[in-house]
């Protein structure tokens, strides 16, 4: 099963190491990974999704729980939540197209934030799956470039990941 | 306040905090903390002769009083060659702090000369480690690395120290942390108390209970109540590699270690048991044998300080994660207040059982053969030392033979490199015991083959005065390799034949140590006796042991805890 586990560490460096290290050492995959400073200048909180049964992320909230780095952490899927990811495609576009590319953007709710005569710079914000699915409707357009940050996620209502 | 340079900082550090040796070796990143060390008289610097034997050094200490070893290296070469030494103390949750100079902190990142980035280097194999990134911090950040070392699940912790970071005439306000918090790193203080009453009722009622302790609870300081709750409740006893000593070998509910090597009887109780009560041990595979078939009709009580160390390979129905003392403690309470218990017959027939089981392999060997069996010497061993000795051991058929017949009597008494199996172990972790209990016995058993991996150290030896009985079972073989070639690979030897071994008798003559010689069985003990008697004098028995001696029990691999090879010619 896919878990999204959000992890509250020390902003120090090594710290950024340490984890994805313990993800090579231990044989765990990582799917995606994202990392930033918080409101807290002496925190990053660091996002990553992997795939496994629930005895292996079972280790792994373990293994990541260990290092001294790690203030806290949970996993998102195990409760209500948000995730959120960020992409941004680079898409040639013109001529009859440029109407259809901006239509497919306007379905999934995305903004073109960068255009040249014949190029369309796309951002598109949401689960992972809808930003598969914009690629999809892409099919036939001729993507030139595509970049996506990793999924951020946040527990519903009270609960918090804070110190 | 006081104002003292980071090099002073670090050899004052280390007397407040109690350390009075540390294993080493000087270097140019590091030579600002060796002139400070030069200094003063409190901390003892002990000069070995090559950086892996510093870190084993301080790792005998440490598994000998349950206190961090201490390691000072320069930057590069003096760090890498500790990393064989530290993974070893990682595997085996041994708390030791390296502290390695690093170039200058303008210079990281350059290649400059002898940079290494071992925080990088070592980051699989340490508990944590730190940078210093200004002087002032060295306290706190020693302070923080003795603590984690020691506290919770124990380890290594490097700490890298630019050389910016000691200069002689940059001084800062010292003062010894007393104290020390970490927001990040909280080590379990207490196991959950419903988990503890529900393992307790299981134990109570158990038909055919187990005891399975591993070195957990000798490191956790809990031998001593494990041995009384054993004893209490008249249960079967078994150590793992790690774990002997934790429980009186001698003592009849110690039914022997068990895993790959372990005896018959442990084995075969362990996959026959409904009940386990694992403490401090880890169900490593080298116990385990096959994981799906592992103990079919046994419920499982894991008591650990690590809870990832819970439901890693076997799955526990009672985890408990909390120091084993505390937990012990509290099991001990409950067994007192309960009610008379009605599972006395099945224990009985349970006992029936595993004594029967004694009698099937019961540790036997050739007493018949002329030549000089590894495990008789083993017994001569024991009997010139009364049984009380530290015994450290290298890595071989040896260690296995010391592990099943040097009944430990005593906790911290057995050193050995049982999670990583680094050969060169034995010598420089025995010299570590010896430094610091000079009075008592100390015995390194090794191979032909494994003394020769760190035997630079007889330097070492001579020049601290260091008098540790050294017992080659000298088989003239990589013998545990040989044994895997004869069962494995049809007996074709692959380079486990050791050519030109050196006159050790030369040898010790040229390090001015003394030699003892063994070729036959009827002046084994008396040889030994001699060497023992060599009080105040390093003495390398060479123990010529049959060489087509094989290590039985043995596992069958990806059965189940129960099949084993016998001997050569029976398996179960
Ligand atoms: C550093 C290191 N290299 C290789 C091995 C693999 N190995 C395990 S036992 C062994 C043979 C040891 O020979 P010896 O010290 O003579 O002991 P014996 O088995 O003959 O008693 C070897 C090579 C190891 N454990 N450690
Ligand atoms: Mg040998």
């Amino acid at each position: 099963m896919r878990h999204i586990i959000s992890v509250l560490m020390e902003n120090e460096p090594g710290a950024l190491s340490r984890v994805v290290g313990l993800f090579s050492q231990r044989n765990f995959n990582i799917e995606t990974l994202n990392v930033a400073p918080t409101d807290d200048p002496t925190l990053s909180r660091l996002t990553l999704t992997t795939f496994g049964s629930d005895q292996v992320v079972e280790q792994i909230t373990k293994q990541l729980n260990k290092l001294i780095d790690v203030v806290k952490l949970v996993d998102l899927t195990e409760g209500q939540h948000i995730e959120r990811e960020l992409m941004l495609v680079k898409v040639r576009a013109s001529g009859a197209q440029r109407a259809e590319v901006k239509r497919t953007v306007d379905i999934f709710r995305g903004n073109i934030i960068d255009m040249t005569p014949s190029i369309y710079t796309v951002q598109i914000v949401g689960e992972s799956d809808k930003l598969d699915g914009f690629l999809q409707a892409l099919g036939g357009m001729h993507i030139l470039e595509v970049v996506r940050t990793g999924v951020s996620g946040i527990a519903r209502g009270e609960k918090t990941l804070s110190l | 306040m006081e104002l003292l340079s980071g090099g002073e900082m670090i050899a004052r550090f280390l007397k407040d905090e109690g350390v009075e040796y540390i294993y080493g070796y000087p270097g140019g990143a590091a030579l600002h903390i060796y002139d400070a060390l030069h200094r003063q008289s409190d901390v003892k610097h002990v000069l070995v002769r090559h950086e892996q034997a510093a870190t084993h050094m301080a790792d005998g200490y440490a598994r000998a009083t349950g206190k961090p070893g201490a390691v000072l290296v320069t930057s590069g070469p003096g760090a890498t060659n500790t990393v064989t030494g530290i993974a070893t103390a990682f595997m085996d949750s041994i708390p030791m702090v390296v502290i390695c100079g690093q170039v200058m902190s303008y210079l990281i990142g350059e290649d400059a000369f002898q940079e290494t980035d071992m925080i990088g280097v070592s980051r699989p194999i340490v508990k944590h480690s730190f940078t210093v990134k200004h002087p002032s911090e060295i306290p706190a950040i020693l302070k923080k690395a003795f603590y984690i070392a020691s506290s919770g699940r124990p380890g290594p912790v490097v700490v890298d120290i630019p050389k910016d970071m000691t200069m002689p005439n940059e001084k800062y306000e010292y003062s010894y942390p007393e104290s020390v918090s970490l927001r990040s790193y909280t080590p379990p203080a207490k196991g959950h108390s419903g988990q503890i009453k529900k393992a307790v009722d299981l134990l109570l009622a158990a038909k055919r209970p187990m005891i399975y302790a591993g070195g957990g609870v000798i490191m956790g300081g809990g031998a001593e109540l494990l041995t009384k709750l054993a004893q209490q409740l008249e249960y079967p006893v078994t150590n793992t590699l790690m774990g002997l000593g934790g429980y009186p070998g001698t003592d009849k509910q110690f039914v022997g270690m068990l895993g790959m090597h372990g005896s018959y009887e442990a084995n075969q109780a362990m996959h026959h048991s409904d009940l386990i009560l694992a403490i401090g041990a880890r169900f490593d595979d080298r116990v385990t044998n096959d994981p799906d078939k592992f103990c079919p009709s046994a419920k499982i009580i894991h008591v650990d300080i690590d809870p990832a160390s819970i439901s890693k390979t076997i799955r526990a129905d009672v985890p408990i994660v909390g120091p084993v003392i505390q937990v012990l403690e509290e099991m001990m309470a409950l067994i007192d207040d309960a009610p008379a218990r009605s599972n006395q017959d099945a224990i009985g027939n349970w006992w029936k059982q595993i004594n029967e089981w004694r009698q099937v392999h019961g540790g036997r060997y050739d007493t018949s053969s002329d030549k000089i069996k590894p495990q008789a010497a083993v017994e001569a061993c024991w009997r010139a030392t009364n049984g009380d000795a530290f015994v450290a051991s290298d890595v071989g058929q040896h260690q296995m033979f010391t592990a099943q017949y040097y009944k430990f009597a005593k906790p911290y008494r057995w050193i050995n490199s049982g999670g990583l199996g680094t050969m060169g172990f034995g010598l420089p972790a025995a010299m570590g015991v010896k430094m610091n209990f000079p009075e008592e016995t100390v015995v390194c058993v090794t191979g032909e083959g494994s003394i020769q991996m760190n035997i630079q150290e007889l330097s070492t030896c001579l020049q601290y005065g260091l008098p540790v009985k050294i017992l080659c079972l000298n088989n003239g073989y990589l013998g545990m390799v040989r044994q895997w070639q004869d069962m494995n690979y049809e007996g074709r030897h692959s380079n486990s034949y050791l050519d030109s071994l050196p006159e050790f008798k030369t040898l010790m003559d040229a390090y001015r140590h003394q030699y003892v010689e063994i070729r036959t069985k009827d002046e084994l003990d008396a040889k030994m006796e001699e060497a023992f008697a060599m009080k105040d004098q390093l003495v390398f028995i060479n123990c010529y042991v049959d060489p087509e001696e094989h290590v039985y029990p043995m596992q069958v691999p990806r059965g189940s805890m129960r099949d084993m090879f016998l001997s050569k010619t029976e398996r179960t």
